[in-house]
């Protein structure tokens, strides 16, 4: 799509989409990360991982263009973000897509102005076509025929997925996701993140997202970085998956990816099986 | 490769082939070429067959126009055949998702069946708003009684924003008004030589209602409007929820301190509202009419008795009640959207001041009634 051309030229070069490089990320004199260093390359399904309160967020701001790091380099391609012109950001943003935690959905509209309003924006459109590519862009995360609820009559995953079209909006080459799964069930969490694998693969989008949802880490992640708080640094980079077998990678990243530990849950009878806490009875 | 989107459309006998090509970027609208090609697809045809050769760059504009294309062929019982990339393929095949939507059409009520719904939630609206002041009444009954879970932190705070913040905006526009009204006052008053009468008339208007009333209109706009956007914003973020499960009542722990402060706070933002008008007044004497300051001064006092100050003071209170109360009962009334705490607010606003004009007319009648 929009994002593909670019991409393919990204590829041709051989060069990443984005290159961080010596970042240090924080408010005023505090500091929340440091030497943050990556390359996310085209189509990759690009995890931020880290425990809660660790930088995840305000790496994605500053990846987004909505904060300043405090130094180091963001470069999209052979855009320079940071340290860069404003109306050069402003130009990368306009081929990026980004889904806000809670979908960020402006509420007194309807999903299909929600749309509808990023396309008025950035194109010529008339109203018939620009309805016909609403209409498309709901379908393709499922929503067809919620064109004219309003953000507070649909459901919380709907609600995500109402972002994540709107997110689509003008064929984003780059998407960036605040923690998607954050407030979905395991089901809607799954069905998010097959959402995401097609569109990667279809769209030939590239995939940034912040998360620390296990499950989803563990099967879409095609490459990552763990940023931990108690160093300030980034502690791990590459595929979680190879993470877990990788002899060399640090404890902390370890216990995250095995949410602390392989043994049982202590305090929890037989193993921590859960089905037996029901057998049990007792409640 | 072109530049513009291409569409060729050809029947072999019943069969629509459909070649697109070139370049499809998002702002292009629809050309006549893929309006041609919904045309003839219109025309009698039994097989579509959507190819894509020579495509360059493409976005969501030709997906869209593939969509278009199926979904009329499929409302004509016309069979399609797809050639084209596997990432645009999967893509259409996303967008034709069947419709989860179980209730896609919402009903859209007549302008007569709005008018009728709120006439019929009148009646109930009273009826909430008269158990909240009930409810109110009793948290207040209990803190009397040293039964309360106010906490007198959130009490003196809001004493501090009522209060001593508002002091600013009172000087002004009460000094202000003083002002305006010896102004007015004097221009007839004059035509009598009666100017040192302005003095009584400041100081009667000003102590006996409008110092209040000054009051009570800069406070439904500066405190009302914030206590109001301040529980909304709580009921939005399930803070009041969060509350009311842990065995605490908002009415207690949120509206009493409010209403608590605002009422004891305004009586004394009046008593200092009638000195700035005074004072408005007497630089108006002194500095335009050339009366003595002295001569004024012994005239404001002669003129004004003191009961206009304890009248002023109860229609202040009633006040500080009115702005508390609505305020406080819109913010725990407020939907949980952005939406529905702008109309909180507006609303807390609107009643209040309504609620003032309607109080004052009351409490104005009660007087005269007993001849005050």
């Amino acid at each position: 799509m929009a994002g593909k051309r670019k991409l393919e030229r990204a590829a041709a070069l051989g060069g990443p989409v984005l290159s961080v490089r010596d970042l240090k990320v924080g408010y005023g004199n505090r500091v929340l990360m440091r030497d943050v260093v990556f390359d996310v390359a085209p189509q990759d399904i690009f995890f931020i991982m880290g425990g809660s309160g660790c930088g995840k967020s305000s790496l994605l701001r500053v990846l987004m263009g909505l904060a300043e790091p405090q130094s180091g380099s963001v470069n999209y391609g052979s855009s320079a973000f940071w340290p860069g012109e404003e109306e050069t950001r402003y130009k990368v943003m306009r081929r990026c897509g980004t889904l806000f935690q809670n979908g960020a959905l402006w509420s007194s509209m309807t999903l299909a102005e929600n749309v509808g309003l990023i396309l008025e924006q950035y194109t010529d459109l008339d109203p018939e076509e620009l309805r016909r590519q609403v209409v498309v862009k709901l379908s393709m995360v499922g929503l067809a025929g919620f064109e004219d609820f309003y953000p507070s009559e649909i459901s919380g995953g709907m609600r995500k997925r109402a972002g994540l079209a709107r997110a689509l909006a003008l064929d984003p080459e780059i998407l960036f996701l605040d923690e998607p799964s954050a407030g979905l069930d395991p089901v809607s969490s799954r069905q998010l993140d097959e959402l995401v694998v097609e569109l990667s693969q279809s769209l030939q989008s590239t995939f940034i997202i912040v998360s620390h949802e296990l499950a989803s880490i563990l099967s879409i992640a095609t490459n990552g970085i763990f940023l931990d708080a108690d160093s300030k640094r980034m502690a791990a980079k590459g595929r979680p998956q190879d993470m877990l077998t990788d002899p060399s990678t640090p404890p902390v990243v370890m216990r995250f990816l095995t949410r602390g530990g392989e043994g049982p849950m202590p305090g929890l009878p037989s193993g921590g099986k859960m089905a037996n806490v029901h057998a049990g009875g007792g409640i | 490769m072109d530049a513009d989107p291409q569409v060729n459309a050809q029947c072999h006998g019943d069969v629509l082939q459909v070649v697109v090509g070139g370049t499809w970027n998002i702002d292009t609208d629809s050309t006549p070429a893929m309006e041609d090609a919904l045309l003839k697809l219109k025309g009698g045809v039994r097989e579509l067959l959507l190819e894509a050769r020579g495509l360059g760059q493409w976005d969501s504009s030709l997906l869209v126009f593939l969509v278009r294309m199926m979904k009329v062929a499929r409302s004509s019982d016309i069979a399609v055949t797809l050639h084209v990339p596997d990432g645009l393929s999967r893509l259409v095949n996303m967008a034709q998702r069947p419709s989860t939507c179980k209730t896609p059409k919402k009903p859209r009520d007549p302008f007569l069946f709005h008018i009728g719904a709120w006439f019929l939630s009148l009646a109930p609206d009273v009826a909430d708003f008269l158990g909240f002041l009930k409810s109110l009444f009793q948290a207040f009954h209990g803190m009397l009684l040293g039964r309360t879970q106010m906490r007198f932190q959130d009490f003196f705070g809001a004493m501090e924003t009522c209060g001593m913040r508002s002091l600013p905006i009172v000087a002004c526009t009460s000094m202000l008004f003083g002002l305006i009204l010896a102004f007015v006052g004097a221009v007839q008053l004059a035509r009598f030589g009666a100017e040192i009468y302005v003095a009584g008339l400041v100081g009667i208007a000003m102590l006996r209602i409008m110092g209040a009333i000054m009051v009570g209109v800069v406070m439904a706009g500066r405190v009302g409007a914030a206590f109001a956007a301040e529980l909304g914003t709580m009921q939005v973020n399930e803070e009041v929820d969060a509350l009311e499960v842990n065995g605490i009542s908002p009415l207690e722990f949120l509206v009493l301190p409010r209403v608590l402060a605002l009422t004891l706070m305004i009586p004394l933002l009046t008593l200092y509202a009638d000195i700035m008008g005074c004072l408005g007044g007497y630089l108006v004497g002194i500095l335009v009419l050339n009366l003595n300051p002295m001569e004024y001064y012994s005239a404001t006092l002669n003129m004004t008795p003191f009961y206009h100050v304890l009248i002023g003071l109860v229609y202040a209170v009633v006040f500080g009640i009115v702005i508390g109360v609505v305020g406080c009962y819109q913010g725990l009334r407020c939907g949980r959207s952005a939406q529905a705490v702008g109309n909180a607010t507006t609303a807390a606003v609107v009643h209040a001041i309504v609620g003032i004009i309607v109080m004052t007319a009351l409490i104005t009648i009660f007087f005269n009634a007993l001849k005050l």
